[in-house]
């Protein structure tokens, strides 16, 4: 008989305390007493309030970054997905001159560091006078949402049989028609993943968020918390119930999906 | 009904690979046609052309009297049972039924009425409801079969339709393929590999070989007058004994450069001296009703192999020396060089 080896679950242990202690500590802190926030820490919460979270709502009007953060990232993957599925349909199955350049180059822009596009994006914003709009965050956002879109339906797309589209279309569906009846209905896994994935990213976005808006009628949730701290004071408690309520939505959409996310992501990966 | 015709028909793809070269074939009004071929042949390539879901490099294709070369299949009034089935796996079996009579915008009555009609012909009725993953291997086959009857197309085509059944249920398919065709007296093509299903299905049979049609033809003069040695050899089971074209005197003409080809059904077992060479009996299978015998030219047996079935009565002794007589009316002579039948 091989002894029971306890190191694999020491060390996951400490992983998964290493990676989750900092949630903790946020939500525990984020019902502590401003007050006490300095005083020697606690591991065991005790004496919690909802000070600060009501001070979101009646002090800030929280709920402005909130609606701006939803409108924002629902914009974006709405037109991402619907946009990038066609466009992940096309390379996945026509056969067209300069494919794998094409493909290439939409990962290449993918992989621009944000910084550097920052400027004569605002250049280009001002013209349009987009500045301060929420069209000037979604397009903006789409340069960096859709190569991740793209790349991973196409890879979606690549392993659905093509069979079925021929049976579709020799059973009177043009090309279109059998995508949507067809190829659709059956990629919904991916389609709802990559929508998970685009909405995440949109909605923790901060860069263009911070650069692209002026003032708080445009803001979203990162940029909001980050201009909670004053001139003299930083107000801890009301930036970590903030997080928290930012982590919220994006907590759930995952939980609700997660099967379909752990499935989407490796199916994805075998083959695309 | 229609006829298609395939007029100098070629299939070059990007990468130089000739799958199909100059095809000319007409599929009568009706007929149940069959393309046979080992794989790699451009049969599935030259059935595709047809249904329009390749584009031919060469040559056009005509269905009734439309050139349909460049007409996408939506509007070729085709249906194609695929190998795989490809059944649609998040509709129930009527929704995959109801498929291509609801993209073609027909009226919803007459959807139920078609649905009901193939259901009930094909024995689906009991499983309308269910997904196809919730179906066995012979129901998919009949969806498949009933997705391409309810649409009363003007061609039927079929590529390996019967390739992912067990033996057992094949067999019976192939007859209720055979029922359905002359019920429904539609034109069929009808694509496969195994020569069995083709010479029992096909009205006429066309052999291919890398892109090239070797003959047209009925089963029968298939297998009875083969255009070429590579036929010869594809058609009929046990498959037709070569030798050297001067391997058994006094059996006709023996003209040089030439193959002997002779079915094991044309070869009869006799006393040793009695046939037209001796031969050595090397391995007996009893067949049931018959005995494939696998005898080596020779009275020591070194010579060629020689495959001959006999009656299952008298029992043939394994490691003797017997006699063999050819048939001298179902002989055939080949050109060693070409392959080419010449007499």
């Amino acid at each position: 008989m091989r002894e029971r080896s306890w190191w694999p679950v020491i060390v996951l242990a400490l992983l998964v305390g290493a990676s989750a202690f900092p949630f903790y500590w946020t939500i525990l802190s984020s019902f502590t007493p401003e007050s006490r926030l300095f005083q020697p820490p606690s591991l065991l919460p005790s004496n919690l309030v909802l000070d600060h979270y009501r001070a979101l709502f009646t002090e800030r009007s929280f709920w402005l970054p909130i609606r701006n953060s939803l409108i924002v990232a629902g914009a974006t993957t709405i037109f991402c997905v619907s946009l990038g599925a066609l466009c992940a349909y096309a390379l996945a199955r026509l056969e067209f001159k300069g494919k794998a350049p094409l493909l290439g180059a939409i990962l290449a822009v993918g992989m621009f560091p944000q910084i550097s596009v920052v400027s004569p994006l605002y250049l280009l914003l001002r013209e349009l006078h987009l500045i301060n709009t929420y069209p000037g965050l979604v397009l903006p956002y789409l340069t960096f949402a859709m190569p991740l879109t793209v790349w991973l339906l196409v890879g979606f797309f690549r392993q659905l049989p093509g069979e079925l589209e021929e049976a579709a279309m020799v059973d009177g569906a043009g090309r279109l028609r059998a995508f949507w009846e067809v190829i659709v209905p059956l990629a919904v896994p991916g389609i709802a993943t990559t929508a998970i994935l685009t909405f995440v990213y949109s909605w923790n976005e901060f860069l263009f968020a911070l650069s692209f808006t002026l003032g708080p009628e445009r803001q979203t949730v990162p940029v909001a918390i980050a201009l909670f701290r004053g001139q003299y004071q930083v107000p801890w408690g009301q930036i970590l119930a903030a997080a928290v309520i930012a982590t919220l939505p994006v907590t759930l959409l995952v939980l609700a999906f997660q099967r379909r996310i752990v499935q989407g992501l490796t199916a994805g990966a075998v083959k695309g | 009904m229609a006829l298609v015709r395939l007029e100098g028909v070629g299939k070059t793809y990007p990468n130089g690979h000739v799958a199909a070269k100059g095809l000319d074939l007409e599929i009568r009004d009706g007929e149940f046609m069959v393309l046979v071929g080992p794989s790699g042949c451009g049969k599935s390539t030259a059935l595709r052309m047809i249904a329009g879901l390749e584009t031919p490099t060469s040559g056009r294709i005509m269905i009734g009297d439309r050139d349909v070369t460049s007409v996408p299949p939506q509007d070729r009034d085709i249906a194609m049972v695929f190998q795989t089935y490809a059944l649609y796996p998040h509709m129930t079996v009527r929704e995959n039924l109801a498929f291509g009579l609801r993209m073609r915008g027909t009226a919803p009555e007459v959807i139920e009425k078609r649905v009901q009609e193939a259901s009930r012909a094909l024995g689906l009725d009991p499983v309308l409801g269910r997904r196809p993953a919730q179906l066995s291997g012979g129901q998919r086959q009949r969806v498949a079969l009933g997705r391409a009857i309810v649409r009363e197309p003007k061609v039927f085509l079929f590529d390996e339709p019967l390739s992912n059944l067990d033996a057992k249920l094949r067999v019976e398919t192939r007859a209720e393929l055979a029922r359905l065709h002359r019920r429904l007296g539609a034109t069929v093509v009808y694509v496969t590999h195994d020569q069995e299903e083709a010479m029992t299905l096909g009205w006429r049979v066309a052999v291919m070989r890398d892109g090239f049609l070797q003959q047209v033809a009925p089963p029968m003069e298939l297998y009875r007058g083969p255009a070429n040695r590579f036929v010869a050899e594809f058609v009929g089971s046990p498959g037709m004994n070569f030798l050297p074209g001067n391997a058994v005197a006094g059996i006709g003409q023996t003209p040089s450069g030439t193959t002997l080809g002779v079915r094991p059904h044309d070869l009869t077992i006799v006393a040793p001296g009695a046939g037209d060479a001796d031969a050595w009996v090397d391995v007996v299978e009893s067949r049931g009703s018959e005995l494939l015998v696998y005898l080596r030219m020779g009275a020591t047996g070194d010579g060629a192999e020689l495959r001959v079935v006999a009656p299952p009565e008298p029992q043939i002794e394994e490691e003797r020396t017997v006699g063999v007589r050819f048939d001298r009316t179902r002989l055939h002579w080949f050109e060693v060089e070409t392959g080419r039948r010449v007499g």
